[in-house]
Order: structure tokens, then C-alpha cells, then sequence
């Protein structure tokens, strides 16, 4: 076979399917960007504002941003207390896997100290977490201290969103990005910083 | 195959088909002239039965896609809309979810008789390869379809689901969103997953089937006894313990076909949601993005994967231990290397292992469907350990098996 090969026959050879492959990849190219976000999905997506005014010490409030809820609790102070003594009991307790804007670093991963904003999708398998805010032993946890339990496959999180070593999911609850409008109003999806 | 015609030279009408197009030769390579093994037992109904079940599936898929609209505001209603007001809607809907269980369970005896004869050996290795192809695209398809009535199970089952792409190290957040069209499941996700379902992976299944089965027409059937009957022929070249395909096979298949679609009626008629098996009640409530179902799980034939990826306590891992379960069917005809093919012949250890695992799939399928306990919890971890064990094992063990004489023909019955 190797005997008779036309030599500039076989590089015309090769070339064109070189250049066939790479186009072929350019044309692939459209294909899967299609299955990107479409700019009315993305238009979507924008930021919401939540008013927080009628939010009671403990209480939370579910806001829809971006078609996920988002958690927004009033922690009382008895809440926000034992956050210190649960560190050792966390897989991440700094939160520096997290994924959480710069201005929430700090032990409350919030902007004011009482007011908790995480999104509310366990960050295992993407199941919404159930509030569970009183400090008495639960099913799920003897030492209950107040925080968030996902039902589906039994992560379990503090009043910051931490999550508890021994839970599927491996990090904490996210933080997104939020601004305070003025004292009663929140707006979720808005840094107040990037405008 | 692939000759001119040689029998078929004669005039006529089937001459001139004939001349273009090698039908007769095609209908005697595969049906007339197929020598099968001759001692095919019950096991050997279920490969045309999942033949059967894929012409139902595909029957029922496209009068369904007739009434439906893939709209996430419309989709909850017009499955409701198939149910109640289209003449038999009722009917077909339910011979295609309960078709796509039955699928499900035919495919895991057509499986299980691989195991027992070694139906995957050599030089079947491409057939059964070919096959854990088939079992993937059939899996996706089950999923995909699953999330088209837009009940709150498929809404969250499809956001489980997807999630798992956000396992792949550094790109998995932006496969998610790329999966998904969108932040979150939503219309766009539908609308393609509807897509995929009934047109792009049935396209795959059916060009997957027809692979399947010229390969293993190609090497030709494997048996209960695992001779290779190709090795005794007479002077006109058919093999001495073969028969045709048709009409001996044809007729025993088709009354197989009768016992199951006594049971698989049977089904469709009293008991289609199987007392929420095949249809779970969680997705008889519209999909609603705020609120999970207290208990998340996949409908049954996912479910002993789904307690392999809950049994362990980290999520990428997790991931990564349900895909290689389902990888390391792929390796068996290298896994097994023990030159007997049946169970037969091949000594208790062998037979009990392989017992103990079809025992551990079968109840890790069960606890896929409980509610995570720690006790459940930890026997999933166990049966997990032992499922992958099991290979490792039979690697070692097939390495040097005492077995007993395997015959040279099959004796006759």
C-alpha cells in the first residue's frame, strides 16, 4: 500500500480533513450556544426588591429571584448568638468555599448583623431547605440551634446558611449578591456597587 | 450480506426487487436463515419483548405528542386534557407510562440472562457493549420524559437531576446553566427536554437497536448451555444444533408476547400508577418552584443508583460512584475471564455471588425509594461497598475457576 502513495495526493488528503474537522467545529458552535440562557431568560433574571418592613424578629421571607426562592431573615439576637460556638461542627465555618459576595465575609455572612439574604437551594441536589428557627432538639439533631434542614437528603445548615459537617452537601448555602434601597426595602441581585 | 442477490435471479417482480434491492437475501439472513441455538429457554423471550415494548413506546409517544404542548403554563393541563377529554387519551397515556416501566423491567431480565450465560463473553463483547448503550440512552429517554408532564416531582426530579452536572470540577455551575437554558428549571428546559425526548435520543435507540442486533447476527446467538454451535455443521453449512429463526422462534416469541401483554394489560387496565411506582402521587400537583416534596425520589428502576448517590456523603463523590456503577457493566467481558460462558457449568461460588447481587441491587432499588434513616442509610453504604466488590471479586476469582466440563453440543431435550 505504502509503496505507490502519491505524496502531494495524501497531503491534499489530510488537509482537507483537517480543515473539514475545523469547520465542523465552527459549525458546532451555534448548536451549543443555543442551549445557553436566552437574553429574555436573562432579562428575567434581574434583580427584585423585597420590603422588609412588616419582618418580625425571626420570621423569613421567601422572595423569588431568578425563579429560585431567596431566604430573607430577621435573626433575633439569641439566634445570631451561638454562631461562634458552632464552628468546630462545620465543614467551612469561615465560608471561604462559599459562594458569597466580598461584603458578607464576616461570621453573620450578612450586611446587618440580624438580616440573613441566602438563596434558599440546598447547595446537595438543589432541594429548597425547611426553616427551622427554634433552639429545642429536632428529629434530625439533638443540639438543634436553630437554622436550615433539607428533607431530601438530610443536609442541615446554621442561621447563616453554614453547613453542618456530616451533610451531603459540601458547601454553605449561597449568598447573593443584595444592596439596602433604603431601611425597608432590599434589592436582590444588586450589588448597589457594580451602577 | 452485502452480496449481489444469488437466489434471487429469477424474472418477475420479486426478481427485479431483488436485482435492486436485496430483500429476499435479507429476509433469509436474519429470519428464514438465522440459525438460532435450539435450546433457547424462558430467558430468551425478553430481547423481542423489548423489541415489542419499543414499537408500543414509540406508537403511544407520538399520538401522545399530538395533544400535548411542551409549555411549562400548559403542559400540567393538557396531560389532564389527555386524560379526560381526548377520546382514549386515558389509554395511550397509560400504555406508555406503563410501557416505560415494563421497558425497564424487560430490559433487566434481558440483562440478568446475560449474566447467567455470559452472553457478554467473547466474542459477544461488542453486542453486550452495544446493549449498556441502549440501557444509557433508555435511561436519559425514561428521565426525559418524565419531566414532561410538569408535575412538582418532574420539576424537582429534573433539578436533582441536572444538578449532578454541577459535579464536573470547574465548569459544572456553567454545564448546569447551559443544560438547563436558564437560572433555573423552567420553559426553556422543558421545551428542549421534549425535544431530546421525542425526536433526538428515539432517533439514537432505534439506530442503537439496529446495531445491536446486526452485531449480534453477525456472531451469531449465545445459548443456555454456552456452546458455540457454530462449531458443529453439517456439509450444507448450518449448524447441527441450530434452528431457523423463523418460524421456530418467531412462534415461540409470539407467545411469549401474549403471557406479557396478558400481565402488561393487566396493568394498564387496574393498577397503571402501581400504587405510585410507575406514577408517583407527588406529580399529580403542578410544578412549584417554592415547595419540595418531603421525599424526593426517582421513579423505581432509577432508584438503586439514586440510593448509591444518597449513600455517600459528598456530593461530587456521590456522583462519581453512580456513573461508575453503571460504567463498570461496560468492562465485564474483561472482568470475567473465565473461558466457561453458563452458569451451568461453572461452580457455587460463582453461582452464590452472583445471587448476593442481583439480591443487593435489587434492594438497594428499595431503599432508593425510603426516606433517608441512618440505618438505610448505612445499609446503602454496605450493599454499595459490595456491589462494586463483586466485580473485583469475580476479576480475581474467573482468574483461575475450577469449573465443570462444558459438552461440545448441546444434548437434545
Amino acid at each position: 500500500m505504502t509503496d505507490n502513495v502519491n505524496k502531494s495526493r495524501r497531503t491534499l488528503l489530510l488537509s482537507t480533513g483537517a480543515v473539514g474537522v475545523v469547520g465542523a467545529g465552527f459549525a458546532a458552535v451555534p448548536f451549543l450556544k443555543s442551549w445557553l440562557p436566552s437574553e429574555r431568560a436573562k432579562a428575567a433574571g434581574g434583580p427584585v426588591k423585597a420590603d422588609i418592613s412588616k419582618l418580625e424578629t425571626g420570621q423569613m421571607l421567601n422572595v423569588m429571584w431568578r425563579g429560585q426562592p431567596v431566604f430573607v431573615v430577621n435573626r433575633s439576637s439569641k439566634q445570631t448568638k451561638v454562631l461562634e460556638s458552632l464552628n468546630d461542627k462545620l465543614k467551612d465555618p469561615d465560608s471561604e468555599g462559599s459562594v458569597q459576595p466580598e461584603y458578607v465575609n464576616n461570621i453573620f455572612r450578612s450586611r446587618q448583623e440580624n438580616l440573613l439574604v441566602v438563596v434558599g437551594i440546598c447547595t446537595h441536589l438543589g432541594c429548597s431547605p425547611k426553616y427551622y428557627p427554634d433552639l429545642v432538639p429536632q428529629q434530625f439533631d439533638a443540639e438543634w440551634k436553630g437554622g436550615f434542614f433539607c428533607p431530601c437528603h438530610s443536609s442541615r445548615f446554621d442561621i447563616s446558611g453554614r453547613v453542618f459537617s456530616g451533610s451531603p452537601a459540601s458547601r454553605n448555602l449561597d449568598v447573593p449578591p443584595y444592596a439596602f434601597l433604603d431601611d425597608n426595602t432590599i434589592e436582590i441581585g444588586n450589588d448597589g456597587e457594580q451602577v | 450480506m452485502g452480496k449481489i442477490a444469488s437466489s434471487s435471479s429469477k424474472g418477475g417482480f420479486s426478481g427485479w426487487i431483488n436485482a435492486r434491492l436485496p430483500v429476499t437475501q435479507f429476509y433469509k439472513d436474519h429470519l428464514s436463515e438465522y440459525y438460532a441455538p435450539k435450546n433457547f429457554n424462558f430467558w430468551y423471550f425478553f430481547g423481542s419483548l423489548a423489541l415489542l415494548v419499543l414499537v408500543n413506546q414509540i406508537l403511544t409517544g407520538i399520538w401522545l405528542t399530538m395533544h400535548y404542548k411542551p409549555d411549562a403554563a400548559q403542559a400540567f393541563g393538557m396531560v389532564e386534557y389527555i386524560m379526560r377529554d381526548v377520546p382514549w387519551g386515558w389509554l395511550i397515556r397509560y400504555l406508555h407510562t406503563t410501557g416505560a416501566s415494563a421497558f425497564f423491567v424487560v430490559i433487566y431480565f434481558h440483562m440478568f440472562r446475560g449474566l447467567l450465560y455470559g452472553s457478554y463473553k467473547k466474542p459477544r463483547e461488542l453486542v453486550w457493549i452495544i446493549g449498556m448503550v441502549i440501557y444509557l440512552a433508555l435511561m436519559a429517554e425514561a428521565f426525559l420524559g418524565y419531566v414532561l408532564p410538569w408535575g412538582n416531582m418532574s420539576y424537582w426530579g429534573a433539578k436533582v437531576i441536572t444538578q449532578l452536572f454541577g459535579a464536573v470540577p470547574f465548569v459544572g455551575d456553567a454545564l448546569v446553566e447551559w443544560v438547563r437554558g436558564d437560572y433555573v428549571i423552567s420553559d426553556a428546559t422543558l421545551n428542549r427536554f421534549f425535544a431530546l425526548h421525542v425526536v433526538a435520543l428515539p432517533l439514537a435507540i432505534v439506530a442503537l437497536v439496529v446495531l445491536h442486533i446486526a452485531a449480534l447476527h453477525t456472531v451469531g446467538s449465545n445459548n443456555p448451555e454456552g456452546v458455540d454451535i457454530k462449531k458443529h455443521k453439517d456439509e450444507a453449512g448450518k449448524p447441527l444444533d441450530g434452528i431457523p429463526f423463523h418460524p421456530y422462534y418467531t412462534v415461540k416469541d409470539i407467545f411469549g408476547v401474549g403471557v406479557f401483554l396478558l400481565i402488561f394489560l393487566f396493568v394498564v387496565f387496574v393498577k397503571p400508577d402501581m400504587g405510585g411506582l410507575f406514577l408517583e402521587h407527588d406529580n399529580y400537583v403542578p410544578a412549584d418552584p417554592l415547595v419540595t416534596p418531603a421525599l424526593i425520589k426517582p421513579v423505581w428502576y432509577f432508584t438503586p443508583f439514586y440510593a448509591m448517590l444518597r449513600a455517600v456523603p459528598d456530593m461530587q463523590l456521590g456522583a462519581l460512584i453512580m456513573f461508575a456503577a453503571i460504567i463498570v457493566l461496560f468492562f465485564l467481558p474483561w472482568l470475567d475471564r473465565s473461558p466457561v460462558k453458563s452458569i451451568r457449568y461453572r461452580r457455587w461460588p460463582f453461582k452464590v455471588m452472583l445471587s448476593l447481587f442481583a439480591v443487593a441491587f435489587v434492594v438497594l432499588g428499595w431503599l432508593g425509594m425510603q426516606g433517608a434513616t441512618e440505618l438505610y442509610k448505612l445499609m446503602a453504604q454496605v450493599l454499595t461497598a459490595f456491589y462494586f466488590f463483586y466485580f473485583i471479586w469475580l476479576f480475581i476469582y474467573s482468574g483461575n475457576e475450577k469449573y465443570h466440563e462444558v459438552p461440545s453440543r448441546i444434548e437434545d431435550h
